[in-house]
């Protein structure tokens, strides 16, 4: 592939913030088709595969990982300003990730707890995603994004279309592979009702819960569907902890999340 | 320098993997002042939102740790819980999470191979770079880290952060046409592991050998992923329980890894650690084959490394190959499981290197507190102290562009998860 100057090529940009670089590998883990994709755009910053120029001005970013220290918000501001569209790609940049379930406790006394000298370490008190602090212009959601995600998105953009999110339920696509449900038949307390599809219905088809890896649906009914899971047998504390996972800090989740904690200290006291 | 405080830790603790990293450098004349290695991946303090999870949530919530090697984590965890709630797998099951883990080997030493180390030898910036005068490297290497992936994907739904592996054993066995599709997979990138084997072993390599510890788990049969003792070059043979009592770890200001010492001392862990330990047992026309090449393990020339993961690929794919061609297994896929309280512990082999998990379970199997010690974190003391010997030997005097690349080098013997940094650092030079 020539990198020169090709004014005709999309240019793009792979940032990492705070994250576990399981997204960037919907790029490295393509196989063939990279060496497709790198005719069609022009990578100009992307560590990972080689490529080290943060500042330059790009087409396109795409943002994996979450805003978690002083240095991730100083990158999502230079991020902003350096690049036409911005994307957030997985969990970690839309929602704040696994990471973001500090969020819901005392941060401080965590690192405290970790680190014999937690003042050796500059970080935040939250995990967050990147579009509570700088204008996103789409999100890609998924812990890890799929192959299938990025380059669907490229494409539409390349054709001129405008991307359009996918949010419906994962239950549809449970549907659609006519997969047998998972609450019905074996009691699971599967979260597909409320969580986008993408995965292709992947833990339904092993014959367990969805976890909600790929984040909240359009009008997901979590109050609803926790009642289910109350009616299942879960405690509250259970209830709560199947909203606390890999999008904790989404807005559905989280709410209901503190919801069944509220409840669980009532019990307690 | 003077501010630099090491303090022991009484319990070891390591949040997370993965992140970016600076080298900085001062000298005078000929002799070093400062040589750090810092790594400032933020801390994703996995080992407090463990708390409180049941052990069920525990390994999806750990494969987040990485992306490249997610079953690593998953599996250790699984292990350690699965010892403490007397769980014996059938051994159809234990052949499976070993078809996975040759999966994981398999693309993570390929990535790494064609991602982050290639570009050196045949002088590019990038993988990206070379595509258009190198195709036949880049898509060999590519054939290889897709057929590591779709084994992680037969058995576990996806390759990154796969949902098919739990306490007790699988979600679901394999479909036979989805194993028969992999067999053919296998098949057909054997050719290309031993073309890989081969090129590695025509590379110009730098030869900074010296004295050091490496430490891998070791099996008298099998070349160990999960199981086997923790074996030290030094002499040591130890179980799971005893690595507290030998391995500590501890913090310095200037990076946010913890630094890992094996009695004090630092120590290498990863793909040339464990051929250096059981070289021995690899199947013989795999070292013949070794042999044929004038390769010579154990060695202590890190720039061994990548013809270590190229060993290690092809003995990964010749056991798939194995595995593979026996009938598409039936069966349960998972026993029951009964939670109980306790401890446990387990140490696997993560494709950069060992891990050590450590756990205390209450009565439903929910996470009373919890240790989780990566490579990185073993390793990163280790780094600093070759990259002390070896860049005086390489010469101080060099110009910074060269001293930094050669440093670079160094580092990505060692695959250190900080992907990132692995090829590009920051390099700061003060010369007095
Ligand atoms: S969203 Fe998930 S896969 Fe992506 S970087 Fe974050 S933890 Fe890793
Ligand atoms: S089923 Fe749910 S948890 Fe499982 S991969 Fe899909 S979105 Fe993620």
């Amino acid at each position: 592939m020539n990198q020169q100057a090709n004014p005709t090529k999309l240019t793009v940009a792979l940032h990492k913030l705070t994250s576990c670089s399981g997204c960037q590998l919907a790029f490295l883990n393509q196989g063939a088709t990279l060496l497709e994709l790198v005719e069609l755009v022009e990578f100009k910053h992307f560590i990972e595969a080689g490529l080290n120029h943060p500042d330059e001005k790009v087409d396109l970013a795409f943002v994996e990982g979450s805003v978690s220290t002083p240095e991730d918000l100083k990158r999502a501001q230079q991020i902003r300003q350096n690049s036409k569209l911005v994307v957030s790609i997985g969990a970690c940049a839309t929602s704040g990730g696994v990471q973001a379930l500090r969020n819901m406790a005392d941060g401080n006394a965590w690192m405290q707890a970790v680190y014999t000298r937690p003042d050796f370490i500059a970080t935040l008190g939250t995990s967050t995603g990147v579009a509570e602090h700088i204008k996103v212009d789409f999100e890609l959601w998924g812990c890890p994004i799929t192959v299938r995600q990025v380059n669907h998105f490229i494409r539409q953009l390349l054709f001129g279309a405008k991307p359009r999110p996918e949010a419906e339920k994962l239950c549809m696509a449970c549907k659609r592979h006519q997969l047998v449900c998972v609450m019905v038949t074996q009691q699971a307390p599967c979260l597909g009702p409320v969580v986008r599809t993408g995965c292709g219905a992947l833990c339904p088809a092993f014959g367990r819960a969805c976890y909600g890896c790929f984040g909240p649906s359009e009008q997901p009914n979590c109050h609803s569907l926790a009642n289910r899971f109350a009616g299942l047998g879960l405690v509250p504390r259970e209830i709560a902890q199947r909203f606390a996972s890999i999008h904790s800090h989404s807005n559905p989740f989280r709410e209901e999340s503190h919801h069944w904690q509220a409840i669980e200290v009532k019990e307690i006291e | 320098m003077a501010k630099q405080r090491k303090i022991a830790l009484k319990v070891p603790f390591v949040t997370r993997l993965e992140g970016e990293g600076a080298l900085e450098l001062s000298a005078k004349g000929d002799t070093i002042d400062k040589l750090h290695l810092k790594i400032f991946e933020p801390p994703r303090l996995f080992e407090k939102f463990l708390e409180g999870k049941s052990y069920q949530d525990v390994p999806d919530l750990n494969a987040r740790i990485c992306g490249i090697c997610p079953m690593a984590y998953q599996l250790t965890s699984i292990q350690a819980i699965e010892d403490l709630f007397n769980i014996q797998l059938p051994d159809h099951l234990i052949q499976l999470r070993r078809l996975m883990n040759l999966g994981e080997w398999i693309q993570s030493h390929s990535l790494h191979i064609h991602f982050l180390a290639v570009p050196d030898f045949l002088g590019f910036e990038s993988a990206l770079s070379m595509a258009k005068q190198h195709p036949q490297v880049l898509q060999r290497g590519m054939q290889i880290q897709e057929t590591g992936n779709a084994l992680m994907t037969l058995l576990g739904g996806r390759s990154v952060h796969p949902v098919g592996l739990q306490v007790g054993g699988f979600g679901r066995l394999p479909e036979p046409a989805n194993w028969d599709a992999a067999r053919q997979q296998v098949d057909q990138a054997l050719p290309a592991a031993v073309a890989l084997l081969r090129w590695t072993a025509s590379l110009p390599l730098l030869d900074y050998s010296h004295d050091f510890i490496w430490v891998s788990l070791k099996h008298s049969e099998i070349y160990p992923i999960n199981g086997g003792d923790i074996t030290t070059s030094n002499g040591l043979t130890l179980n799971y329980w005893q690595y507290p009592d030998h391995f500590k770890e501890h913090q310095v200001r200037h990076s946010t890894a913890f630094y890992s010492l094996l009695d004090g001392k630092d120590y290498l862990v990863g793909p040339l650690a464990r051929l250096n330990n059981n070289v021995a047992i690899l199947p013989g026309p795999i070292k013949k084959l070794v042999n044929d090449i004038g390769l010579v393990f154990p060695n202590q020339n890190m720039f061994t490394s990548i013809q270590a993961r190229a060993v290690e690929i092809l003995l990964a794919l010749t056991e798939a190959q194995q595995l593979l061609a026996e009938p598409c297994p039936t069966g349960d896929a998972h026993l029951p499981v009964t939670p109980q309280a306790g401890e446990c512990c387990y140490c696997t082999e993560a494709p950069r290197g060992m891990i050590y998990h450590h756990y205390q379970l209450d009565d439903e199997g929910r996470v009373i507190n919890c240790t989780i010690i990566p490579p990185t974190s073993q390793n990163q003391a280790r780094i600093e102290q070759d990259l002390k010997y070896s860049v005086k030997k390489f010469g101080l005097h060099n110009s910074d562009d060269a001293l930094k690349f050669f440093c670079e080098r160094v580092i990505r013997n060692y695959d250190p998860c900080i992907s990132c940094s692995t090829h590009f650092l920051d390099f700061n030079i003060v010369r007095g």
